[in-house]
């Protein structure tokens, strides 16, 4: 089901954005608009569906508008033209009323530089959300608890945000975001700014609690990897334009252009790539060298059973949980796959 | 014609310009019989002549008496409340027993710098010296006290929202600023004269001419301290809900509070130096004694007074900065090393 759906957003900035918007629409590119108006094109025409319950990433490059579309999503920015339907309702029409209830029980979100209040304690940072909504003191600070708990932040709760570490402060800012129960979570390049390894843990720390909370998560990054790791889907902005929207498989097997492939041009494909992705279905396999087989699960990736390919110089069977063939790789198909485009 | 509304507005100042210069003309008493002797003897393009001259000091003058007359119940309603404050006051001051007095302001400064003692000791002895400098030093210590004390309170009351409606939007902003400027360039002598005339002689005039001169920094540190607020952080509150009540009384006042403490001790300095001047309008306090001192050329007498007031803006600037600058610590982002 759809969850979120983006339909022709322009987003224009300056002084007068509506004049420039005829020239957007014909087609003038970015560069051309602030040359000769001084207006700067944040989106130009992006749409999107964002499916209830999966994780979508949205990545470019600083400048691509990706910061601008997320802000889009809880209007923190408003659009110049188009409209933003969630469960099917047009919030670019709410009125502000309306606009702080919405945001209060049905979005939150996690911000690049944390965004915690410095003036208050971690529970009472995590409890803010839940503070709008107009919860009692009580209640607020028992659901805090249990958030601070679950992002395994207990023994905190009553430091300030600047006692804590990079990490610490982003584990707050993800426990304030899950307090408010919303089912709508908006993360903004929320790990960019941690080092190499607390991201790590931090990205397989989301990947848990999404498996329990099945949350739709607008994800922004500019880090393919994370993006490939976190997203069920991917979209991909280039100058304020959608330039492709896929699976991590979709992306990096077949990239719209060449802004694309630059970016997936480094990544790990052995890392990505599931078996299932490249074999060749059971009933299509006449000619296909079965003495020497070795068996692989089909939601491996190839990462995990090269190793046994390159020692016994064997093709690969490919089957499901249960043991049933799907189908079969061979070592060219294999090589094929790896090999950049 | 006119493209745009610029253009109107200066064709606007224009013809105000050509008005002016045709009234000055026309009520000078100066000017030639016959505006065709002016073509005729050119000598006024080599001196300034007399009938070039703009008659403001009449004007101004003309305006301030029918104000006098006709809205001075206004002011002497203000005139009696603020009399009134000051008095009950500076009564309560006086006639406390001192040691009790200073004990209160040890307390104040105790709390007011995080329970530092070396701050509380030195505050302590300041405030014991401005009366062991001359006895009479301490009741008009507590005169120029009470007088900066109303003028500060007042200097809140309104300099912080305006501060804050400033920082909310850029057009109010850009009209402010320059009535700040305004109000920091023109010499404080400029102001006491229409509050004399407004007020009279005595406190009320120095209270609403020590506000004039101590406001401004208050009004453009609030801006600047919620301008300052991290943008994320504001961002964050209205993503949670937050409706504009909530997020300036929740964060973004207590985030700027560091700088508009400052503010604070800035307009408190400031009123400070202008309760002395204002002695030069019969103002009662420490600045007299000064003056007094400089009357009769008594360095002696104009040193001491001049050490007490100094004593009075340690004591005042202790209090209100190190208040600052507790807040301060617990809101910056940067970890301070344990020792």
């Amino acid at each position: 089901m759809t969850k979120i759906e983006i339909n022709n957003i322009y987003k224009i900035f300056g002084n007068d954005p509506v004049s420039v918007m005829d020239m957007v629409k014909n087609g003038s590119t970015k560069d051309e608009v602030l040359e000769q108006t001084g207006h700067t094109v944040g989106l130009d025409n992006v749409s999107l569906n964002i499916e209830e319950g999966e994780t979508f990433v949205c990545m470019g490059l600083s400048g691509s508008g990706k910061s601008t579309l997320i802000r889009h999503i809880n209007r923190l920015i408003d659009p110049t033209a188009g409209e933003i339907l969630i469960d099917g309702e047009n919030i670019i029409k709410c009125n502000p009323e309306e606009l702080l209830n919405w945001r209060r029980n049905h979005i939150s979100m996690v911000f690049q530089r944390f965004g915690l209040f410095p003036h208050k304690t971690v529970m009472q940072n995590v409890g803010y959300g839940l503070e709008m909504q107009g919860k009692s003191e009580e209640e607020r600070d028992n659901i805090a608890m249990e958030k601070v708990d679950a992002v395994g932040l207990n023994g905190f709760e009553n430091q300030f945000p600047n006692q804590l570490s990079g990490g610490m402060q982003q584990r707050v800012g993800l426990a304030r975001a899950l307090a408010t129960n919303s089912d709508i979570m908006l993360m903004d390049e929320a790990f960019s700014a941690l080092d190499p390894l607390i991201r790590s843990d931090m990205q397989k720390q989301l990947i848990d609690l999404q498996s329990e909370l099945k949350k739709t998560i607008v994800f922004i990054t500019h880090d393919l990897d994370e993006s490939l790791r976190l997203g069920d889907h991917i979209g991909i902005l280039n100058a304020g334009k959608l330039v492709q929207v896929g699976t991590p498989v979709d992306i990096i097997m077949n990239p719209a252009d060449d802004y694309v492939k630059a970016f997936v041009k480094d990544v790990n494909r052995a890392k990505v790539i599931k078996a299932k992705i490249i074999m060749t279905n059971a009933n299509e396999t006449n000619g296909i060298d079965k003495s020497n087989l070795v068996k692989v699960n089909e939601d491996q990736f190839i990462e995990e059973f090269l190793p046994q390919i390159v020692c016994t110089n064997a093709n690969c069977e490919v089957v499901d949980k249960n043991g049933n063939t799907k189908g079969y790789i061979t070592n060219k198909e294999l090589q094929s796959s790896l090999t950049k485009s | 014609m006119f493209r745009n509304k610029k253009n109107l507005f200066n064709l606007g100042l224009l013809v105000i310009f050509i008005w002016l210069l045709i009234t000055s003309y026309s009520s000078s008493k100066r000017k030639p019989e016959n505006i065709g002797e002016l073509f005729n003897d050119y000598s006024w393009l080599t001196d300034w002549p007399k009938w070039l001259d703009l008659p403001l000091m009449p004007w101004i003058n003309k305006a301030f008496k029918s104000l006098n007359e006709n809205y001075g119940f206004i002011f002497e309603a203000i005139n009696n409340v603020l009399l009134a404050m000051l008095m009950g006051l500076k009564n309560f001051l006086v006639q406390a027993p001192w040691p009790l007095v200073i004990i209160g302001v040890v307390i104040l400064a105790y709390f007011a710098s995080g329970k530092k003692i070396k701050t509380t000791v030195a505050v302590g002895f300041c405030t014991f010296f401005i009366g062991f400098l001359h006895p009479r030093f301490w009741d008009k210590a507590i005169e120029t006290t009470s007088i900066m004390l109303i003028s500060i309170f007042l200097c809140l009351v309104i300099g912080v929202p305006i501060g804050i409606w400033m920082s909310r939007t850029n057009k109010v902003r850009e009209k402010i600023l320059p009535i700040l400027d305004l109000m920091q360039t023109i010499p404080a002598f400029v102001y006491l004269i229409p509050g004399i005339m407004l007020f009279g002689l005595g406190a009320v005039p120095a209270i609403i001419a020590t506000f004039i001169y101590a406001v401004p920094p208050l009004v453009r540190l609030t801006d600047l301290g919620i301008r300052l607020v991290d943008s994320e952080v504001t961002e964050a509150a209205d993503a949670f809900g937050a409706s504009k009540k909530q997020k300036l009384w929740g964060v973004q006042i207590p985030l700027a509070l560091p700088n508009i403490m400052q503010g604070i001790n800035q307009c408190t300095m400031m009123a400070l130096s202008m309760v002395v001047i204002a002695s030069m309008i019969g103002t009662r306090g420490l600045g007299d004694e000064v003056l007094l001192g400089l009357q009769q050329l008594n360095v002696g007498r104009a040193a001491e007074a001049g050490i007490a007031i100094v004593l009075l803006a340690i004591v005042l600037d202790r209090i209100t900065q190190s208040y600052g600058e507790t807040l301060q610590e617990r809101n910056s982002p940067i970890k301070k090393a344990k020792k």
